[in-house]
């Protein structure tokens, strides 16, 4: 077998170059349309999320980034507000449940400016197939229980699965995935109507204080 | 592969979807094939993904096989297999984000899939470009033909539906396409599950081996 010499190494250092370059220019060539998607991804939620015809901002651009335990994560998450001419009529807040039955369960919570739910939808999850899954609008109407929830008339008590003696359906064999996604809706239902007007009060920033990453969208996967 | 075979298209076919079948005789790939294969579709497109992985990075080893000194080729087939696996992400990420998002993290973890590593070494660097390209295409459609029964069993005893999400894959045109047989709530969970991965991997290793036995006796009874 023959031994690695110089001439050998160069030519691996040379190969990872072309490699390097191939993969750039993929990269390049590729972002574009991912960026895309993703925003298309974004718009399509925020719209399903705020009330029609509500706000004329871009609340995909008027984002704030906030850490607060009811949000579910040690990082900042990311918090779009529409605005009608400047007045704050809702706002969408990024929240993690992190007791989902495989882990974190990444939300999307939709609220008026008074703090009703409009609606939720889950963005990333790693529940089991066909029994936890059911959160996915894909799967089936579940999440939907959520849409225009009068906060304000609702008890603590009703914050729990149906099994619990509240009004959210469980799933057949998979109560811990639905529980999970309500308790963390109402945490940040009630850390909404604490914190409001900081939400609002804030300069729009593009990225977490601290943060290098200088994409808006780029905490929601 | 047996020495004494000539190499003809027709034996690459051969070894490639039954004899040497990547995912029912070298049983290579393992992780991906039982963790995606829950649904048609999904087998299908770690399938497909793996075939074009497998078509580039055979193509590329067996076109520079004489440039490749043998005490670097193992790092050399790597840096190729991982770039092609880069690349097809983000294409897929680019054009297909429902069928990103599905397959997740066994995308690039094709880069680790034994059987494109595996014919490089094993074919790929002995032989030229045009044999190279059709043991990829032929062990390559093996993997997807496997992942994509064991996908549609899976699929139709768990929750009784055949191409449900074909629109990842396809298209919106596709959406309407699936066919739910029976209602969701009648599936067996169990095929869903990681169990019923394995245990649906060896009923189809059971029913090869099976047809196998039954071949060569029918061979024996005929001399």
């Amino acid at each position: 077998m023959n031994s690695v010499d110089i001439k050998t190494g160069l030519l691996l250092g040379a190969s990872t170059s072309i490699a390097i370059a191939v993969i750039v220019v993929a990269f390049l060539l590729t972002r574009e349309p991912i960026r895309q998607t993703e925003q298309q991804n974004l718009q399509r939620d925020l719209l399903q999320l705020l009330e029609p015809a509500s706000f004329n901002n871009e609340p995909a651009l008027d984002t704030v980034y906030l850490s607060d335990p009811a949000l579910g994560s040690q990082q900042p998450t990311v918090i779009y507000r529409a605005r009608n001419n400047g007045q704050p009529t809702g706002a969408v807040v990024a929240a993690n449940a992190p007791d989902g039955y495989n882990g974190d369960i990444e939300l999307l919570v939709g609220l008026s400016y008074q703090g009703d739910i409009i609606g939720v939808r889950v963005t990333r999850h790693n529940e089991t197939p066909g029994l936890g899954d059911d959160i996915e609008t894909r799967k089936s109407d579940w999440i939907y229980s959520f849409n225009n929830l009068m906060v304000a008339d609702m008890q603590p008590a009703e914050w729990k699965v149906k099994k619990e003696g509240g009004r959210f359906d469980q799933f057949t064999g998979a109560t811990i995935t639905p529980r999970a996604i309500v308790s963390s809706v109402h945490q940040v239902a009630l850390w909404y109507q604490q914190n409001r007007e900081e939400v609002f009060e804030h300069l729009a920033a593009d990225k977490p204080a601290g943060s290098s990453s200088n994409q808006s969208t780029g905490i929601i996967k | 592969m047996n020495a004494s075979n000539e190499i003809t298209l027709v034996n690459l076919a051969k070894e490639g979807l039954w004899i040497e079948n990547p995912g029912l005789v070298k049983l290579l790939g393992l992780c991906p094939l039982l963790a995606v294969s829950n649904t048609l579709i999904n087998g299908l497109s770690l399938g497909l993904a793996t075939l074009a992985t497998l078509l580039v990075s055979n193509t590329l080893v067996s076109g520079l096989r004489s440039s490749i000194p043998p005490a670097v080729r193992i790092p050399l087939y790597v840096l190729i297999i991982a770039t092609t696996v880069t690349i097809i992400e983000l294409l897929m990420q680019a054009w297909l984000p429902g069928l990103f998002v599905t397959l997740g993290i066994f995308l690039p973890l094709i880069v680790t899939n034994c059987l494109i590593l595996g014919r490089a070494e094993a074919f790929a660097v002995r032989h030229s470009i045009r044999l190279s390209i059709i043991d990829a295409l032929f062990m390559g459609l093996g993997f997807l033909l496997v992942l994509s029964l064991l996908g549609t069993a899976r699929e139709f005893i768990g929750q009784g539906s055949i191409l449900s999400d074909s629109h990842h894959l396809f298209g919106e045109t596709a959406r309407d396409w699936t066919m739910q047989i029976f209602d969701k709530q009648h599936g067996m969970l169990l095929a869903l599950l990681p169990p019923g991965a394995f245990i649906g991997l060896g009923l189809l290793l059971a029913m090869k081996n099976g047809i196998d036995a039954a071949l060569s006796q029918r061979e024996n009874n005929n001399h």
